[in-house]
Order: C-alpha cells, then structure tokens, then sequence
C-alpha cells in the first residue's frame, strides 16, 4: 500500500518540475493539474478522501479553469479559422502518460480495499464537517470574508476604465 | 497494516514547496509566478493533511479546505491584476513593472 503514495508523489514532483520549466503557459498548465490529481491520490492514500474529492472539484475543476480562462484571453494568436485540423507536436502525450499512471495507482488503491494512512486510520468526511462547524466555525465565517474580498477585488481590478 | 512514514510525507510537501519557489525565482512571467505561488500554497495544504493523519484528527483536512479558500481568493484577485498588468504594461514581466528607481 506504501507503493500507492510513492508512486503518486513521484508523480506530482515530476509534474510539477514539468510545469515549472515549460515554455507555453498552457502545458505548464497542464502539468500543474497532473500534479494536483496526483497530490489528491496522495490524499487518498493518506486516509483524507473529503480532501482528495476537494482536491480534484475545487481545485483542479474550478481554481485551475479560472487560471485556464486567463491564459486564453493571455494569448496573443487566438484567430483561427475554425477548429484546427489536429494538434501540433507531441505536448500532450506525456501529461496522458502520467495520468494513465495515477490512474492506475488509484485503481490499486481500490482494489486494497482498505483506507491506509501515516497513522493508520481514516478521517470520514462527517469528522471533518464536525470539527469544521464546531470549533472552526469563526475561522468558516473568515474563510467567507475573504472570498467576498476576493469577488469585490476582482471586479474592481478586472473591469474596463469606460473614462479616460 | 502498512503504514507512510510521516517524514516521507513531509519530505514530499517540503519538496513540492521548494519547486514552487524555485519556480517563483526563476521564472520572469507573472503567470508563472502565480502557477508558483499555487504550487507553494498546494504544498502547504499537503502538509496539514499529512499532518492531520499523522494524528487521525480532522482539523488538518479543515486547514486544508481553508487553504483552498484563500488560494482561490489569491488567485482570482492575482488574475485580475494579471489582465491589468498586461493591458497597463503591454507584457508579461514582472520587470516591466519597476519604474521606481533608487
């Protein structure tokens, strides 16, 4: 069981190597997302699934689709005309190739069975939503705070200056 | 039941950490510098719940979803400053931003 964490970790550290040194901010991109899914196996496998399910909706199905989103308005050539014929060069396959790789890990994970983790024992969601609305609920309401912050700063920063 | 050493998880975060700031100092583009700053904030999270398990507590899994709520917040404020950044200096280094001199 070991051999599940190893392997995801390889993975994320080779992912986020990756994606640190591309050139395209695009495949950087997309190897920073390869290495979110395998920091989520990881947590999987360190017996924290509400973090891994967390992991893969908000932060890789959400964070990253904003970042995605900006880097296309980013781009300097959008213009084509219609759908290119086919993608050029080979960028994709080894970020295809990693995730094959995670998902076989994951798939060995399940058919373990079991949850394993540093000491052993899993934390279910339901102890999570408890210790988060219980002792944590001011730290809830900041959290709130500070994504409204985060809205209001937003709109204010991305809309057009109509005078000038 | 065979179990992870809780170094080797810690040693995955810290590594994690180290390419995010890596990333943060080598790279001259602002979006690599906030794809720099996830990695770092990611790598903190990994801790907590590396952590978390160590103890079989939930409170790391609690500090992890707060972390996620202040990435998302850094990143959509960080974004935004990005598109004004390349509309205001027509580019996307950090440098072109230094017009203080002394």
């Amino acid at each position: 069981m070991n051999v599940a964490f190893y392997i995801s970790a390889v993975i994320a550290i080779l992912a986020t190597l990756a994606a640190i040194s591309r050139r395209e901010a695009i495949h950087a991109l997309v190897y920073f997302v390869v290495s979110l899914l395998a920091a989520a196996v990881a947590f999987l496998v360190l017996g924290a699934p509400f973090a891994a399910a967390l992991e893969v909706i908000t932060y890789v199905g959400a964070i990253m689709v904003m970042f995605l989103f900006v880097i296309m308005t980013l781009v300097p050539d959008t213009r084509t005309n219609g759908d290119q014929p086919r993608v050029k060069g080979r960028s994709w396959l080894v970020p295809l190739l990693l995730t094959f790789v995670l998902i076989g890990d994951i798939v060995y994970v399940a058919a373990m069975g079991t949850a394993f983790s540093v000491s052993g024992v899993e934390v279910s969601p339901r102890q999570v939503g408890q210790t988060l609305f219980g002792p944590y609920t001011l730290a809830v309401e900041m959290a709130s705070m500070l994504l409204l912050a985060g809205l209001v700063g937003a709109y204010h920063l991305g809309r057009h200056r109509s005078r000038k | 039941m065979a179990t992870v050493p809780m170094a080797h998880g810690l040693l995955f975060a810290g590594l994690l950490f180290v390419l995010g700031v890596l990333g943060l100092l080598v790279r001259r583009n602002v979006v690599f510098v906030l794809l720099s700053l996830e990695i770092m904030l990611n790598a903190a999270g990994l801790a907590f719940i590396v952590a978390g398990a160590r103890w079989g507590q939930a409170d790391g899994q609690v500090m992890f979803i707060l972390i996620l709520a202040a990435a998302a917040a850094e990143l959509a404020v960080g974004l935004a400053l990005v598109l004004r950044f390349r509309r205001h200096f027509k580019s996307l280094d950090p440098g072109a931003a230094s017009t203080m001199r002394g």
